[in-house]
């Protein structure tokens, strides 16, 4: 079973790589019991998509 | 340096407080991403006659900033490219962060310290639009360690693939993931903290 500590680091590798099928099945248990693990995933997703997002915004309101 | 050849087909470009405008947003995010004013003055330098070089070849349904910030951010990643090819200049690319250890947030079994444990932050869409809240984004991205930040920006606004940023840098794949890991757990720490759990 992964450690909190382990699956935070597969979290943010997910961002950069695909994950191997034992990576993504060991994930996907941690975070069925793990609503920390749930939230951070959700929070490394919040962060890339509102970066993007006020670019594309930032792009779209100038001249 | 090659002098641009303005003519008067120029006259389609925006006004000068819009060009200055502009130019600020171009130091500010150069000087972030390069953490050096001279090199940052540079690249913008550089990026600016680049494109008003070019300004006949504008597409008026693109917009001037987006087509600036495409030169610039190809100057920027030039001068790191640079940088950390010169061992002398630089020696970053040992990977200063690699190996201090996290930051506290878990217990000796890696488990999420009580205080730690990450939060609902709720919606995100709205803030795209609030000012208040890039404002303490900044703060937080500013108190990461130069080469996190370094890293975080370049994956992150720059959109270069982990590929282009560690042979840019010379960093190992590995290291890279280790510094993006460090870099978005105490952006996300900083911002559950001065922000989301205000």
């Amino acid at each position: 079973m992964l450690s909190c500590e382990e699956a935070s680091r597969l979290l943010s590798e997910k961002q950069e790589r695909k994950l191997s099928l034992k990576e993504s099945a060991e994930l996907g248990l941690h975070l069925t019991i793990c609503s920390g693990c749930r939230q951070l995933d959700k929070q490394f997703s919040n962060l890339r998509s509102m970066i993007r997002s006020s670019k594309d915004h930032d792009e779209k309101s100038s001249k | 340096m090659v002098h641009p050849q303005l003519d008067d087909s120029s006259s389609n470009l925006p006004p000068a407080n819009d060009l200055a405008e502009i130019r600020s947003d171009m130091l500010a995010f150069a000087k972030n991403q390069l953490n050096d004013a001279d090199q940052a003055e540079d690249a913008v330098q550089e990026a600016l006659v680049g494109a008003l070089k070019n300004a006949s070849s504008f597409n008026q349904r693109s917009s001037l900033k987006t087509w600036m910030f495409a030169i610039l951010k190809y100057k920027i990643a030039d001068t790191l490219r640079k940088r950390y090819r010169d061992p002398v200049l630089e020696s970053e690319t040992s990977c200063k962060d690699c190996d201090s250890s996290s930051d506290n947030l878990f217990d000796e079994r890696g488990h999420w310290q009580s205080d730690a444990k990450p939060k609902n932050w709720g919606n995100t869409h709205k803030l795209v639009d609030d000012q208040d809240f890039w404002k303490v984004f900044d703060l937080c991205l500013n108190q990461l360690p130069g080469e996190q930040a370094r890293v975080f920006m370049m994956r992150e606004y720059i959109e270069l693939t982990s590929h282009e940023i560690c042979e840019t840098l010379n960093l190992t794949t590995s290291n890279l993931h280790v510094l993006l890991y460090r870099a978005r757990m105490r952006l996300r720490t900083c911002l559950s903290s001065n922000w989301f759990e205000q």
